[in-house]
């Protein structure tokens, strides 16, 4: 891990996000949007039209915030990740697709979303899990949302401005996952403990 | 509306917002432990910052503010009705404030009614017991550290787990390596061993409510709780799964008979973020803690 902590901005520079490292420290500035299964499922089956510049080159954060309505104004209360290996059905196609660079979530994600981050050039950003509160109030102002009545307020599309949104890279683009090497070694521990092998 | 709607609304309110002491105060001793630098330690310290926040706000710790759970205990001679209503009604209320995110989906047409109403939400237990006041404790319990917990069946040969405490153990080490950081590491499990499958899950699940220092008043299961607390702790899963001193906080364990053919040992894990609370509604009046 370097310490040092690296701004991008959204929709990012596809040179920046190649250059990402396992344990880089970021912290985003700019649009994005939320998305989980409902959403994913959508952007595969139906390919809307209208989500193809809003993802081209940017993030989908796994993410079903609390909302209130305050001066008729959508609020993110509360609005942490959610977990990330749901999406991982759809997650490699997305990234084809609509050329996103990168999603953030929790927990990590699967071989194929990997082989694909290495091919076309993403990451994977890993947030607090539970830090809903903290999170939220990085989110500057809701821009937008879509599919709200039919998916309803967790799994909608929210188009959100956020600055100083922290994130830490546990999937590059170039083949890493700190969530493999944590499992490695985890798996170890449970064999020794087992009496396995 | 009455006093359970009232003092429901606050005690989901504070479930919501207001992490129990003895939680952050082991988050803070497992933050201690990590050196700085290390990403174990930074993710505590987002945590940490995150349950000041939470509760200078008034604003829940985490989105997801899961299924809300009652366990009530009730004098031998009180209606239900009126307290299971009220307690609906005070979380429909709490979930239009904001408070609550809308957790309910109709699990056959995939619709969320927008306000936590639905078949079995919010989940009651009730348990008529010796006393004078009624005792209410809530439970949010958040999706993604439901979808790690396990059901285990002993003997499980491929764990080389038998029919005995060295076996619960086996299958529980299993089920937390497992879940990895998935669960919302550090997390706190509740084992259930015995029962049929439904009650084996629900004993696990009601550990969660044990204040996390305090001793199982069955020796065989205190010695369980500290071994695995030990052993779960050098698997190196750490917060977030990101490698660390401290993949759990606590361990919890609780028993009931079993059938002599059936032995089930379940795992209820919870995320870092603990949010039970109890409310006591009695004569002199209403207390949350």
């Amino acid at each position: 891990m370097s310490g040092k902590i690296i701004r991008i901005d959204l929709p990012a520079d596809p040179e920046q996000i190649r250059q990402l490292k396992l344990g880089d420290e970021v912290r985003l500035y700019g649009t994005m949007i939320t998305g989980r299964d409902m959403a994913h499922k959508y952007l595969i089956e139906q390919k809307p039209e209208e989500m193809r510049e809003i993802l081209n080159h940017n993030i989908i954060y796994h993410c079903g915030p609390v909302v209130r309505k305050v001066d008729g104004e959508w609020k993110f209360i509360a609005a942490g990740p959610t977990t990330s290996i749901r999406e991982e059905f759809y997650t490699a196609d997305v990234i084809r697709e609509f050329h996103i660079v990168g999603a953030i979530g929790k927990g990590g994600m699967g071989p194929r979303t990997l082989k694909a981050c290495q091919e076309y050039g993403a990451v994977y950003l890993h947030a607090v899990g539970g830090a809903g509160t903290l999170l939220a109030r990085r989110v500057v102002k809701v821009k937008d949302v879509f599919k709200l009545e039919e998916f309803g307020t967790p799994e909608a599309m929210w188009l959100i401005e956020v600055a100083d949104f922290p994130v830490v890279v546990t999937m590059d683009a170039h083949g890493n996952s700190l969530h493999t090497k944590v499992t490695d070694t985890s798996t170890e521990v449970r064999n020794r403990l087992l009496g396995l092998k | 509306m009455g006093v359970f709607f009232d003092w429901g609304y606050k005690l989901v309110v504070k479930a919501a917002t207001d992490l129990p002491e003895d939680v952050e105060q082991a988050l803070k001793e497992a933050r201690d432990r990590e050196a700085d630098g290390t990403p174990a330690r930074s993710v505590f310290e987002t945590i940490l910052e995150n349950v000041a926040m939470a509760r200078k706000y008034q604003t829940p710790m985490c989105q997801d503010t899961g299924q809300v759970n009652f366990f009530i205990r009730l004098p031998k001679t009180y209606d239900i009705e009126d307290v299971e209503k009220e307690l609906a009604d005070a979380v429909h209320k709490a979930t239009r404030d904001g408070f609550l995110r809308p957790n309910t989906v109709n699990s056959i047409t995939n619709k969320n009614p927008g306000d936590n109403s639905g078949i079995g939400w919010p989940h009651f237990e009730f348990e008529y017991a010796d006393t004078k006041d009624v005792v209410v404790d809530i439970l949010l319990k958040g999706g993604g550290s439901e979808n790690v917990g396990a059901q285990y069946k002993l003997p499980d040969t491929g764990l080389g787990a038998g029919r005995d405490l060295k076996g619960v153990e086996k299958v529980i080490i299993d089920a937390v390596y497992q879940a990895q950081g998935k669960g919302c590491s550090p997390g706190i499990i509740g084992i259930g061993i015995g029962g049929d499958r439904a009650m084996s899950y629900m004993v696990g699940k009601k550990q969660l409510l044990r204040p996390l220092k305090d001793t199982n008043p069955e020796p065989l299961l205190a010695e369980l709780e500290a071994s695995l607390y030990e052993k779960l702790n050098a698997l190196d899963i750490g917060p977030m799964g990101f490698g660390g001193k401290t993949t759990v906080l606590g361990v919890k364990a609780g028993f009931a008979y079993r059938h002599p053919a059936t032995f089930f040992v379940s795992m209820t894990y919870s995320c870092w973020a603990a949010r039970h609370r109890r409310m006591v509604v009695g004569k002199q009046g209403v207390t949350i803690s």
